[in-house]
């Protein structure tokens, strides 16, 4: 799950993480009434989407660029009002672009120093982890790649918390030193409290700053949080944008089902995570192109099955479809008997090859043969790949 | 001999009065296993009947124990309490935790994973199938099976299988055991980024097993625990081994079904995975359906 530049920095200010006067308006009266409590003279106009490369895009009225400077609050409510309401384009959108219902009206501040400064779940010690670099602004990857000495790994002892020693560390590797070095061990600190208490598994800060004046800022920062926890954490629930996800990954959500979509044409139903990447490997192996990541899990009922199905259809780049299901304890007919439903409701026209495996597979093979509906039938995996790949061959 | 159970071990359940977990001890009764207790607070004194099954229920872990001597436990609690039963059967001493949650915050698993340090507990998953050491009977009955395998498609044998994923477990086991090769335990290390036995905890003690001569190992993409497995085969093991990397397909920075299943920062991608087995002496299944193919081959050199 992504959240807003808007809602990051909310999360910020909730946890006492400095970062830089703003608010978020949804109209532009909102907008220059924000503006109007700023310092005058640099006040930045920002798009909240979740697609990157903001400045440089395009809106489809013509107006350019989805972050704009302005001086005064009167501008900016003007800004505003063009950027409210249209659709941004930029390269991260695609052409379709993103709809743009509220911006973030902040002070721009300016930079004397760039710092790169992150908390994630470290999978190898098992534990929260800092990583800092004097680097900032910089592509951290390159940067570990290149002068893996400029950067700093802190791990921290999850029992422990993190110990004001450590942030003196990071400060320290940072050139945070005189006055900023306490600002430095109080973000620090705030920030670890926020990526615990909101169970997130990154923060990365873009950018964290330090202004002419002496002022340690965290601008804005990319955050993931661990879907296995959302079930205690309503406030982050809360900031899910529906709108900027893929419409299928929401509805296939609504049923407990894993999908991903991708970009191929042949499209994957499979019971099992691992098994349902394992198919999209064979279905790319046999010569074809998946369309897609659907686990439907290992207790599926008939109605996710048949939902799952409405769901992989609805994607108008498939022209064949592959079942694999491998039914140790689950019924083998309970999906057969789902496939058949959702095949018939939907007037299934494309080619669909099953392979099923299991438990009462016999009782789901008939299913499938007396359904009178035309399903290629598959001994296993490599065979389904391959008879897949041949029948879209045929079709084209 | 076999690792970590064998079909004489006594098995508790945890939450066997939910539904998962009660279909699963029914399952386990059903194919002979050693379920001697159940766990389930507030309901202790009550009994889990099963056919001519009698499973008494208590209360806490360490009455369980003291009652019926079990070693090991499957745990089928619902995420937010599974980390609590995890460290109760710590606390009360167990040999071996199998915890098949699925869901439980990573963040919960870091402190369980950390609390444990020192304690002379194995935990197995969480979010796996669990483990199964086949029986000598028909369809393998009599075997202990821990958690929610079916344990109908195993045959006894001398095949090790490690796995992160479920299904692709199955899938191995049901092909050995179509081409007559049983195995000594099926060990689902689950599919979550901090779990409690890793690749190589598992390949260390088949490569120590008498009874195991040959292993899969089935990997996904995410983390590096393969790699790490790897590094250790190649120095160490002196078993035949054949491995599969799922994932090979999935875009970068999306979690793939399991929480650990995902590539970031360009790292933990099945290639550079299935080069480290390569690099290992790995014999590498191409694809999921030649994975017992694939082993057996290497083994017979055949």
């Amino acid at each position: 799950m992504n959240i807003h530049e808007y809602q990051a920095r909310e999360l910020f200010e909730k946890f006492g993480v400095a970062t830089s006067k703003g608010r978020v308006a949804s109209t532009a009266g909102e907008a220059s009434a924000i503006a109007g409590g700023l310092r005058p003279g640099k006040i930045a106009v920002k798009a909240q989407i979740h697609a990157g490369g903001r400045g440089k895009g395009t809106f489809k009225n013509g107006y350019k660029g989805g972050v704009h400077l302005c001086a005064t609050a009167e501008e900016a409510g003007e800004v505003a009002g063009k950027m409210l309401g249209q659709t941004l384009v930029t390269h991260q959108t695609g052409p379709d672009g993103k709809l743009v219902s509220k911006v973030l009206v902040a002070e721009a501040v300016d930079i004397s120093r760039e710092l790169y400064f992150a908390i994630l779940l470290d999978r190898a010690t098992a534990a929260p982890m800092i990583i800092a670099s004097t680097e900032g602004g910089m592509d951290i990857e390159a940067v570990a790649e290149k002068s893996p000495e400029k950067i700093l790994r802190e791990p921290i002892h999850p029992l422990l918390g993190i110990q004001p020693y450590q942030t003196r560390k990071v400060a320290k590797a940072l050139g945070l030193t005189g006055p900023l070095m306490n600002q430095a061990t109080k973000l620090f600190t705030a920030m670890y409290r926020l990526f615990m208490e909101r169970d997130c598994s990154l923060i990365e800060v873009n950018p964290l700053v330090v202004t002419p004046e002496g002022q340690l800022l965290a601008l804005d920062a990319k955050f993931n949080f661990d879907d296995n926890a959302l079930y205690r954490q309503a406030d982050v629930v809360a900031m899910r944008d529906k709108s900027e996800e893929d419409p299928r990954e929401v509805a296939a959500s609504e049923f407990s089902l894993n999908y991903i979509g991708l970009d191929g044409n042949i499209a994957c139903l499979v019971n099992g995570a691992g098994l349902a990447m394992a198919t999209m490997d064979i279905i790319q192996y046999a010569g074809g192109k998946p369309a897609n990541f659907l686990d439907v899990g290992g207790g599926a009922s008939k109605e996710q099955v048949a939902a799952a199905f409405k769901i992989i259809l609805s994607d108008p780049h498939v022209q064949g479809i592959l079942v694999n299901i491998f039914g140790g304890i689950m019924d083998c007919n309970v999906i057969a008997t789902g496939i058949v439903a959702a095949a018939r409701e939907t007037g299934l026209g494309l080619p669909l090859v099953v392979r099923l495996e299991g438990n009462n597979v016999a009782a789901g093979k008939q299913t499938l043969a007396e359904s009178g509906l035309t399903i290629i039938s598959a001994s296993d995996l490599a065979d389904a790949a391959h008879k897949v790949v041949a029948a879209i061959g045929k079709a084209a | 001999m076999a690792i970590l159970v064998t079909p004489q071990t006594r098995v508790l359940v945890q939450g066997i009065t939910g539904s998962f977990g009660a279909r699963h001890a029914q399952l386990s009764l059903e194919y002979g296993s050693q379920i001697v207790a159940g766990v389930t607070p507030g309901k202790g004194g009550q009994v889990f009947e099963h056919g001519s099954h009698k499973v008494p229920i208590f209360d806490t872990v360490a009455d369980a124990v003291r009652e019926t001597g079990a070693t090991a436990s499957a745990v089928f609690v619902p995420p937010p309490f599974a980390a609590d039963a995890i460290l109760e059967g710590v606390d009360a001493g167990l040999a071996l935790v199998v915890a098949i949650t699925e869901g439980i915050p990573v963040n919960d698993m870091v402190k369980v994973k950390h609390a444990m340090k020192g304690s002379q507990t194995r935990l197995i998953g969480p979010n796996c199938p669990g483990v199964v050491t086949p029986g000598e009977g028909e369809k393998s009955h009599g075997g202990c099976r821990i958690g929610i395998a079916p344990g109908y498609i195993h045959k006894r044998g001398n095949v090790g299988v490690v796995s992160r994923s479920g299904t692709l477990t199955y899938e191995a086991v049901f092909q050995l055991t179509s081409r007559g090769y049983g195995q000594s335990t099926c060990v689902g290390i689950g599919g979550d980024p901090v779990n409690g036995t890793s690749h190589l905890d598992v390949i260390k003690m088949f490569n120590d097993d008498p009874e195991t001569t040959a292993i899969i190992m089935i990997g996904e993409i995410g983390g590096s625990a393969e790699e790490e497995a790897a590094a250790w085969v190649k120095e160490h093991c002196r078993k035949p081994v054949a491995g599969f990397i799922a994932g090979a397909t999935a875009p970068p920075g999306r979690r793939m079904g399991h929480a650990g299943a995902i590539v970031s920062g360009g790292k933990g991608t099945a290639a550079g995975k299935i080069d480290a087995l390569r690099a290992a002496g790995i014999a590498i299944a191409e694809t999921p359906s030649v994975m017992a193919e694939t082993l057996i081959r290497h083994w017979k050199g055949a």
